[in-house]
Formats: C-alpha cells, structure tokens, sequence
C-alpha cells in the first residue's frame, strides 16, 4: 500500500456530500468503485445506500443493497474499492469501531465528516492488521 | 466445472461446497462475509451444505459497518 492514491471527481464529492448532509443527523454510508492501476485507484462511480442502523453514531449497509451495487460495477467494467460513511459529529479519521469493522484489507475507506457543517472533510484511509488494526491515510485527489 | 467468482469465470471440481470454495478464494475474515449464489443469500449455516453447480454465479459481500464513537 505504498504511496496509494484515490483520484475522485468533484461531482462524485458532492453527490455524496448532498447525501450525507439529507441523512443528518444520522450516518450515511455507501460504495465507491472504479479502476486500479498500480498504486493509483480512480472512483468511477459512488453508490448512496441505506445505513440500516438509522443511527447517528452508527453504520451497517444493507447487503441486498450492496449486492445490487457490486452486480452494477460489474456491469459497468468497474471494481469495487470501499466505502464511505458520514461522522456527523466527529473527525474524518477511523475510530476504533471503524477499524474494528474493517475486514478487507485492499478496501479504500473514506470517512467524511460534517463535524464543522460548512466545512466538510473527506478523507480515504486503508486498514490492515490485526490485533491492533492499523489505519493509513491514502493520497485523496479530488478533481473538478 | 465453471462458475463464476466476483465477476470472474473459474474452473472448480465438482461437488464443490461454499465453504471449500472460500477456502480456495483466500477470503479474509469469512465469518464477517456473506455469500451468495445466483442472488440467493447463502445462510451461515447452509454454507457447508450448499453444493455449487455448473454455472452458478457467487458473490462474497464483506459486511461494511463502523460507527464514529470512540
């Protein structure tokens, strides 16, 4: 995982931002997929699910929904590189139930948080180990 | 035989079960995925007992979940 980058499009930053903020003051949550080459992996297509926890300090995806999303990707030529969730109240940094439920390794996790409303922050982290599990900020580029 | 694994075509015996198939796939933390075949979810403790056909097609979904707490 050395020097990964995860390129995002603008329009794909807002689409989840607009989301997150019409779930307040609840999490949201959803997919990200796209291409990978070599260290450098590019969002092709962000997917808006239901966080079935309805929770503001909470998430889990809904699997019928994810499976719909993953046979999307498919379809699409896209591969499936994480997730996102929303921290309403919190930093853009894994806490310790993210990393607790962080169970692929090669996943690309971004956590945005809305902690200061009109100042949103997305950050993409990858999480590996055990015993402790280790989070790593990727190089997240956002382009117009 | 073949089926189909995450989007990609795979030769494996037959009579193969779910569970040998997510040992022979390497997959992570297979206690915290689900699995299904053709769409179907695959109960957690069908999985030993579900035999793969020619042609079916699987999907391992690692549960995605996290809180901002702590």
């Amino acid at each position: 995982m050395e020097n990964s980058v995860i390129k995002m499009k603008k329009a794909d930053f807002e689409k989840i931002l607009g989301h997150a903020k019409s779930c307040l003051p609840n999490e949201a949550c959803g997919l990200i997929a796209g291409t990978v080459n070599d260290n450098v992996r590019e969002i092709k297509a962000v997917y808006l699910l239901t966080n079935t926890d309805a929770s503001n300090e909470h998430f889990s995806l809904d699997p019928k929904e994810q499976l719909t999303a993953v046979k999307d990707m498919r379809a699409k030529g896209l591969v499936p590189l994480g997730n996102w969730h929303s921290h309403p109240e919190s930093p853009s940094r894994p806490s310790e139930e993210d990393k607790r439920l962080a169970f692929d390794s090669k996943a690309s996790y971004m956590i945005l948080s809305l902690m200061e409303r009109d100042k949103p922050v997305l950050n993409s982290f990858r999480i590996t180990g055990n015993d402790p599990k280790t989070s790593e900020k990727e190089q997240l580029v956002i382009e117009e | 035989m073949q089926i189909t694994v995450a989007g990609t075509k795979k030769e494996i015996k037959d009579n193969t079960t779910v569970s040998e198939l997510i040992v022979s796939e390497n997959v992570e933390t297979p206690e915290y995925v689900t699995v299904t075949v053709n769409d179907e979810f695959i109960a957690s403790d069908k999985i030993g007992s579900t035999v793969l056909k020619d042609g079916d097609t699987v999907e391992f979904l690692y549960f995605m979940g996290g809180g901002s707490v702590r």
